[in-house]
């Protein structure tokens, strides 16, 4: 035994490893029976939220939706060009008959998402004001960010089950970072001296946040809040492993059964929406920023 | 201090009073800059404590007595801590050692909320980069200061546009920022100080970062806005041609510490040492001294039609006069065409012409006149009052080296 270790990795025997990989089992195991319940009783009003946005989705006439939707869309972007688009791809994708699926989507990836900007903007925001939080949290957003989805997946459907909520609840861990990040980010990047003028003149630190650090903070946010939704919509084939419907049920079957077609179509519905809310966001964003269209460069 | 505090109808009673008072201040920066701190009040220099510690030295045992409604200037190059010590007048940074007293308060015992109400009312600021809020308008910007305090957006919005037409911007208040020029965006930066209606005006390098042309523009307002308003102004700056053109009194920084402070005759004709001589040498002091500089105050006038009218208040001790009626500043009167003059006479047919400077103006603009007249110069405000008067003699010993 101790003559080995140069060539071979003196590792540990594996019933040691076992018992540790039984105990966390095991120990997760009985936090999950013990609590699993109240856990899900906690998660019980978003549930009901889901399901009601879900059967709103679903149940209006679509027609009805298509106006609304390109009524939001023109309303933030004032494109024609760009409603007009959004009113052919929704035309297409219920042509093809995946016009439920598509609602599906669109409420899971409405809810993620604001869950994600809910939570996302306050942690950013404490992230820039504290640089002890920003040592703790970025190493804990690498993680979310580079861990395998599969992985965390995991302990969420021990603790929860298949169904809406462990799927919201993966597609937001996978999504979130992104919004930290570029909130903490434009906060920090806000110049030193339109700070010091605010503080100068009397502004409190809740004047200072409000009117002067996110607002100048906004464009670099809402990059962040379009690289959470993107990351959303990228995640919702994975959720669908755990019981998500929507776009991504059809994609996993076509894997299983080789369907190329019926794979395809569905990819192509997730990129259409996904266009969407991407020049949506994009859009709406540079026309609230008026003040970043005119400046002159002397 | 209560009598000082309701007397602010007549400001000029209470020019000479000490508005803001600064005691020993000391600035390190540092992980522990309270334990270098005795080490350098022993005399450490800059390089010993940077070397023996890793601290750097900002400020030491600074000491200086502002006067109510003066310009007081602190001069310095880039380094020498001139824009950490005026932080210090609103606490935008906190000293490591010292006392700051503003108006009989000192201000190290303020609370957060005491500071925020003080910031509020007693004093606004000028930034070099001009610190504005590029996501706000024009208006918006000036009013700042106004609508953080809780006004109705028509009072701030009233106001605002009012000091817009005094800085000269009437018509910009709905562009923004980024629309403006340099020299435009720093008058909205003078215009967002003034509209609080502060006693004391803070102006970090407020003209540096302005082209030459609009940099005398600039300070020509201020000294224009000044002779209205009497508000206490600190302008730091690192061109002594700015100082000595702007300040009453200047404050000489070199290396965090104090090495001169006077008017600014006295930097020009006496500097303190081999550093403010350097600095004092290569000054065109006809451009950098202002009439204001050499000014002999409370001069008589002569106010009347006829020569029966003015012979008893003629001065004494001059052999000429500088007289006024009701439309204003009319001539000179000397003394033996007076004495020519039967009290009957109108004097307006003895007076000489000889045109009035003002405060603001620099001798350059005065040696034409005084090399035309044997008579000493009047000095006259915008109002038409007589401040003072130039006498050729000083005239000529500050411009001799």
């Amino acid at each position: 035994m101790s003559s080995n270790w140069l060539t071979q990795f003196p590792d540990m025997s594996r019933r040691d490893l076992l018992t540790i990989r039984q105990t966390l089992d095991g120990a997760y195991r009985h936090f999950s029976r013990e609590y699993g319940d109240a856990i899900e009783a906690a998660f019980h009003p978003l549930l009901k939220f889901l399901i009601w946005f879900d059967n709103l989705l679903l149940q209006t006439p679509w027609w009805i939706i298509i106006i609304a939707i390109t009524g939001l869309v023109y309303a933030a972007t004032r494109s024609w060009k760009l409603s007009l688009g959004v009113v052919i791809s929704l035309l297409l994708i219920g042509y093809f008959g995946m016009w439920e699926n598509t609602m599906r989507t669109l409420s899971i990836i409405t809810v993620c998402t604001l869950i994600s900007i809910a939570l996302g903007i306050p942690i950013g925001i404490l992230m820039a004001r504290s640089d002890r939080a920003q040592s703790i949290i970025t190493p804990l957003l690498d993680v979310m960010q580079t861990m395998p989805a599969f992985v965390y997946l995991i302990p969420v459907v021990m603790l929860l089950g298949i169904g809406k909520i462990p799927g919201v609840i993966a597609v937001v861990i996978y999504a979130i970072p992104p919004v930290i990040r570029l909130t903490n980010l434009g906060i920090r990047l806000v110049s030193k001296e339109t700070l010091e003028a605010a503080t100068a003149f009397g502004a409190t630190s809740t004047q200072r946040l409000l009117g002067v650090q996110l607002p100048l903070a906004m464009p670099t946010i809402m990059a962040g809040i379009n690289q959470t939704i993107m990351m959303a919509l990228a995640m919702v084939v994975i959720a669908s492993m755990i019981g998500v419907n929507g776009l991504g049920q059809p994609v996993l079957r076509s894997i299983t059964n080789q369907y190329f077609t019926l794979g395809l179509l569905n990819g192509l519905a997730i990129v259409a929406l996904a266009i969407i809310f991407d020049r949506v966001s994009q859009s709406y964003a540079k026309r609230t920023q008026k003040h970043l269209e005119s400046a002159h460069n002397d | 201090m209560t009598e000082h505090k309701n007397d602010t109808s007549e400001p000029s009673l209470e020019k000479s009073t000490t508005l803001i008072e600064i005691e020993g201040l000391y600035q390190i920066f540092g992980n522990t800059p309270k334990e270098v701190l005795p080490k350098v009040k022993e005399g450490a220099s800059k390089e010993e404590v940077l070397a023996e510690t890793g601290h750097t030295v900002g400020l030491q045992d600074i000491n200086l007595n502002i006067k109510r409604g003066e310009i007081f200037v602190i001069m310095g190059l880039s380094g020498s801590g001139k824009s950490t010590l005026i932080r210090h007048f609103n606490r935008l940074i906190d000293p490591t050692a010292g006392l700051i007293r503003v108006d009989g308060d000192n201000i190290m015992e303020f609370s957060m909320k005491d500071l925020t109400t003080f910031r509020r009312h007693k004093m606004s600021m000028v930034f070099q980069h001009f610190g504005l809020m590029p996501h706000r308008t024009v208006l918006e910007n000036v009013g700042y200061g106004l609508s953080i305090k809780g006004e109705s957006k028509k009072d701030w919005e009233e106001k605002a546009n009012q000091w817009l037409d005094t800085v000269g911007l009437t018509g910009y208040g709905e562009q923004y920022p980024s629309q403006l020029s340099g020299g435009q965006q720093q008058r909205v930066g003078l215009a967002r100080a003034l509209c609080t209606d502060a006693e004391i005006l803070l102006m970090d390098e407020a003209f540096s970062a302005l082209d030459p042309l609009i940099r005398s523009e600039m300070q020509e307002q201020l000294l224009d806005l000044q002779e209205n308003l009497q508000k206490t102004i600190i302008f730091i700056t690192h061109d002594l041609d700015e100082a000595l053109r702007l300040g009453d009194r200047i404050a000489v920084l070199k290396d965090g510490k104090l090495v001169q402070v006077g008017n600014p005759v006295d930097i020009v004709l006496k500097p303190a040492d081999a550093y403010v001589r350097a600095f004092a040498k290569d000054v065109n002091r006809a451009r950098a001294l202002s009439v204001q500089t050499i000014m002999t105050a409370n001069t008589e006038k002569l106010t009347g039609k006829t020569a029966g009218d003015v012979r008893a208040d003629f001065p004494k001790d001059k052999d000429h006069a500088f007289v006024f009626d009701e439309e204003g500043y009319q001539g000179i009167l000397s003394r033996a065409k007076l004495d020519d003059m039967d009290d009957g006479m109108l004097i307006k047919e003895a007076l000489q012409p000889l045109k009035s400077v003002r405060q603001s103006t620099p001798l350059q603009d005065v040696i034409p006149i005084a090399l035309t007249s044997p008579f000493d110069i009047p000095v006259i405000n915008k109002k038409g009052v007589l401040k003072g008067r130039i006498e050729a003699k000083k005239l000529a010993d500050v411009l001799s080296p």
